[in-house]
C-alpha cells in the first residue's frame, strides 16, 4: 500500500479531523490539574462545612483560596466540558440534535466558568 | 441508502455481556462524570451564595445541611472521589501498564472500594471538624 498522505501532513500529524490528539491532551492535562485542585475544594469543604457567613467569606477572601478556588473553576470546566463532549458524540447520531447539544454543552461550560469565577473573584477582592 | 444501513444485524450489545468489574467501573467512571457535571451547578450556586452576602448564603446552607441537601452533597463526593480514583486508574493505563486482567481487576475493585471508604472519612472529618 501506497501512504497517499503528503509530507506536510505527517509532519503536521493532526490527522482526518485535524485535531490531533488536542482532545485527549487537554482532557488528560486538566484531569491531572484537577486531582490537587480538587483534593483542595473537598479539604476546604470539610474545614467550613456548617461555618458562620463572615468565616467562610473571610475564608474565600484569602488570595490563595482564591487562586485555587478560581484555578478549580477553571480546570474543571474545560475538563467537564471534554467529557460531555465524548459522551455527545457517542450517543447522539442525529446531526441536528448532536450540534445543538454541542452548543449547548460549551454554552453551560462557560457561563458555569463565568459565574463561578464572578463569585470567586468578588470574595477574592472582598465581598 | 436509509434502508440498507437500517436493516443490517447489529452486534451484540451492553446488555448481553456478563458485567465484569472492569466494565461496571468504566460505566461508573462515565455516569460519575454526568452527576459532576450537573454538581457543578451546586458549586456555583454555593460560590455565588458565598458573595452574595449574609441572608442569601444563610438561606442556601439551611438547604444544603438540610437532610436531602446533605443526601445529595454526600453523592456529590462519592462521584467526585470515585471519577477521581478512576481517573488515577487511567493515568496508569496512560503509560501503558495495567492492561492484564488481574491488575485491571484489581484496579476496579480497588476504585470502588477506594470511593467508599474514602468518602466516608471525607464526612467523619467533616463531622470532627464542626463538633
Amino acid at each position: 500500500m501506497n501512504n497517499m498522505r503528503t509530507p506536510l501532513s505527517k509532519v503536521r500529524g493532526l490527522g482526518s479531523a485535524k485535531e490531533g490528539t488536542d482532545h485527549f491532551w487537554r482532557q488528560r492535562v486538566t484531569a491531572v490539574a484537577n486531582v490537587p485542585l480538587f483534593l483542595f475544594f473537598i479539604l476546604f469543604i470539610v474545614a467550613y462545612s456548617g461555618e458562620s457567613y463572615a468565616v467562610v467569606a473571610g475564608a474565600l477572601s484569602n488570595p490563595l483560596v482564591a487562586v485555587l478556588m478560581g484555578l478549580m473553576v477553571i480546570s474543571g470546566v474545560i475538563h467537564m466540558r471534554l467529557g460531555m463532549q465524548v459522551i455527545i458524540e457517542d450517543y447522539i447520531h442525529a446531526e441536528g440534535m448532536k450540534v445543538s447539544l454541542l452548543i449547548l454543552n460549551t454554552f453551560f461550560s462557560i457561563v458555569i466558568g463565568a459565574v463561578s469565577l464572578f463569585a470567586v473573584l468578588k470574595l477574592g477582592f472582598g465581598g | 441508502m436509509t434502508n440498507v444501513t437500517q436493516n443490517r444485524p447489529l452486534s451484540p450489545h451492553l446488555s448481553i455481556y456478563k458485567q465484569i468489574p472492569t466494565m461496571v467501573m468504566s460505566i461508573m467512571h462515565r455516569i460519575t462524570g454526568m452527576a459532576l457535571y450537573s454538581g457543578t451547578l451546586l458549586v456555583a450556586w454555593w460560590l455565588v451564595a458565598a458573595a452574595s452576602g449574609e441572608a442569601y448564603f444563610d438561606w442556601v446552607n439551611a438547604i444544603l445541611g438540610s437532610l436531602p441537601g446533605r443526601l445529595v452533597l454526600l453523592g456529590y463526593t462519592w462521584a467526585l472521589v470515585h471519577h477521581l480514583l478512576g481517573g488515577i486508574r487511567h493515568f496508569v493505563w496512560d503509560t501503558g501498564h495495567g492492561f492484564d486482567p488481574q491488575t485491571s481487576t484489581r484496579m476496579a475493585w480497588a476504585t470502588i472500594i477506594g470511593s467508599i471508604i474514602l468518602t466516608v472519612l471525607i464526612w467523619i472529618a467533616g463531622y470532627a471538624v464542626r463538633f
